[in-house]
Order: C-alpha cells, then structure tokens, then sequence
C-alpha cells in the first residue's frame, strides 16, 4: 500500500487541531481525575525529552560537534535563553566545532 | 481597546515569535526536503499544523511509510499537551465568546502563542490572538518553504549545523521548569534514558520511531504522574 504525501498531512492537521478545539469549545468544567491532570502535565517533558535523546546526536554530520552542541544548548537552556537564542546557539557553535574539527 | 489595537498588539507582541518560528521551521523545511517532500507540501503541512513536535515527529512516520493510524496516535500523544492549552485559554474568554472565536483561537495555540495569551491582563480578546497567530504563522510557513527550497543550496556545513537548531528549542522549553521542580527533572532524565533504551536495545529497537515517542512518553508520563501526583 502506497500512502499519499496529502493524506498524512490530513490526518496529521485534523488530528491536532482537533485536540486544539475540542477544550475551547466542548470542555467547560475543570478536569476532576488528579492522575490525569498530572499525567497531562508531565507529557510534554517526556515526550520532548525522548524526541530530543538520542536523536539529537545524530542530527548533524559527526556526533562529536552534535554533542558539543547540545552541550551548548543544555547551558544556555539552563540559564534561561529564550527559544531562539538556544536554538541559534546551538546552531552557531556545531557550526564553529565542525570548522575547527575539519582543519584537524 | 477596540478590536483593531488588539489585533495591532498581537502582531507586535508576535514578532519574537516569528523570528524564532523562521529559524525553527527552516530547520524543518531542509529536514522535509531531505525526505523528499517537495516546498509546496512542506508548507502546506506547516500552514496546517503549525506545531514543531508534532511536525517533526510525523516526519519520521511519513519517512518510514507508517501506517496513518499509527499517525494519527502519535500527532494526539505528540500535541496533547494543547488540550491543557485550550482548556486553560477557555478561562480565559468571556463566556460569552461565540464558538467561531474559540474556532479561530484554536488554530493558534502553540506553546510560545498559548504564553503571551495567558499572559495578558483580564479577558483574551480574539482578535489579539489572531493577530498574534498571523504574524508567527508568517514567520512559521516562509521559513519552511525556504528551508525546503534553498537547503539545497546551502553549503552542506550550514546545513548540519541547523540540522540541531529543533533539538535545541526543544530544550530550551523543557530546561527551565526542570531546574525548577525535581519531578520535572527526573521526568525529561527518564524520557532521554528510556528513549536511548528502545532505541539501540535488541528487540525494542524494531519499533518505528513514532511508536517509540508513544510508548516511552505514556511509561514515564504516567510513572511521573503516579509517583508525584500534581496539586491543584
């Protein structure tokens, strides 16, 4: 079965906006199940930390300036950078490790 | 305010958002040209979805030719942190809103969009959603279709450097409330762990990426939740 580049497209956009509208039109009283309130906090760690480790060390051309990289993230995520200036950090410095890795 | 200095307000307070949208997101355009999809479809699937995890988790299902029901799970499981967003953003509109705003308001709950819209003082008018949605799907959609056009003629040291530039946001969101809360700490810890494991260990590394992310996000989710239940 061949699938349509489309079709994925589809059911990825219904599938998240459904999620996107479903509480703000549907659901108007407060969630009473403790465990579910809790299990709905913890799931964007988990699951940004498992998409995150250990893809990440494969993301660019050597493991050696990925994983300098993502030093250079965890740093600057842990003083509090904003979205864009870990993400461009991160970035830059892959960037200078493979030119100092490659005169090597 | 009137509608219109909302909608101004919004698209001023949506810049920062775009910018770091353009940089993200021509990540994930070189990304979705690497497997193939061409600009338009890219785009497309940007202007449709606009959510980094979730875009970037269906790569890999779309790359591996996964089944659309195994899509389908992953995109609810990846996104289902929005469902806590438009609950908390529903307190935040008059009860009067009419539904098609709440419609409208939804298209744009994002992490960085949901932040600056709880943020502000009293009720959320749509209309500073909106224009707040406008501006960072801009940012969002030309980066990607640039990133899937033009990655191609990047020199390729450029293009592994942003190849790390999505992981990188991804910690920048999840960092900050790990130094603050432990649970939170052992949480993402226990995620990487679990992920390395099913990844390189025999058997469990069969699974397709995206039944990983699933599997591993319901395990240490619920183990969190269970161990160190929420208060309020």
């Amino acid at each position: 079965m061949t699938h349509s580049v489309y079709l994925y497209i589809l059911v990825m956009a219904a599938v998240t906006y459904a999620i996107r509208a479903l509480p703000l039109t549907l659901i108007r009283k407060e969630i009473k199940s403790k465990f579910i309130r809790s299990f709905l906090y913890y799931v964007p760690f988990a699951t940004l930390a498992a998409m995150t480790f250990p893809a990440i060390i494969t993301s660019t051309d050597y493991v050696s300036s990925a994983c300098i990289g993502f030093a250079a993230a965890l740093i600057l995520a842990f003083r509090r950078q904003s979205l864009i200036v870990v993400a461009c950090g991160a970035s830059a410095t892959v960037l200078i490790a493979e030119l100092i890795l490659g005169f090597m | 305010m009137t509608n219109k200095q909302n909608f101004l307000q919004g698209m001023k307070n949506g810049i920062p958002i775009c910018l770091g949208y353009f940089a993200v997101s021509f990540a994930f355009g070189i990304q979705a040209a690497d497997i193939n999809l061409s600009p338009f479809q890219a785009g497309l699937l940007s202007l449709l979805n606009v959510t980094s995890a979730g875009q970037f988790a269906g790569l890999a299902v779309i790359a591996s030719a996964g089944s659309y029901i195994e899509m389908a799970i992953l995109q609810a499981i990846v996104n289902l942190r929005y469902l806590l967003m438009s609950a908390a953003l529903s307190q935040k509109l008059t009860p009067e809103t009419p539904t098609f705003h709440r419609l409208g308001i939804a298209y744009g709950v994002t992490d960085e969009i949901f932040g600056i819209s709880v943020m502000r003082k009293g009720a959320l008018s749509p209309y500073f959603s909106y224009g707040a949605t406008l501006v960072s799907v801009f940012g969002w959609v030309s980066g990607t279709v640039l990133g899937a056009s033009a990655g191609a003629i990047l020199p390729q040291r450029l293009i592994s450097a942003l190849g790390i530039a999505l992981y990188g946001m991804f910690i920048a969101i999840i960092i900050p409330p790990a130094r603050e809360s432990r649970p939170v700490l052992i949480t993402v810890v226990a995620g990487m762990v679990a992920a390395t494991i099913f990844t390189y260990a025999p058997v469990l590394r069969a699974l397709s990426g995206g039944m990983r992310i699933i599997i591993v996000t319901v395990l240490v989710a619920g183990a969190a939740a269970y161990i160190w239940p929420v208060e309020n």
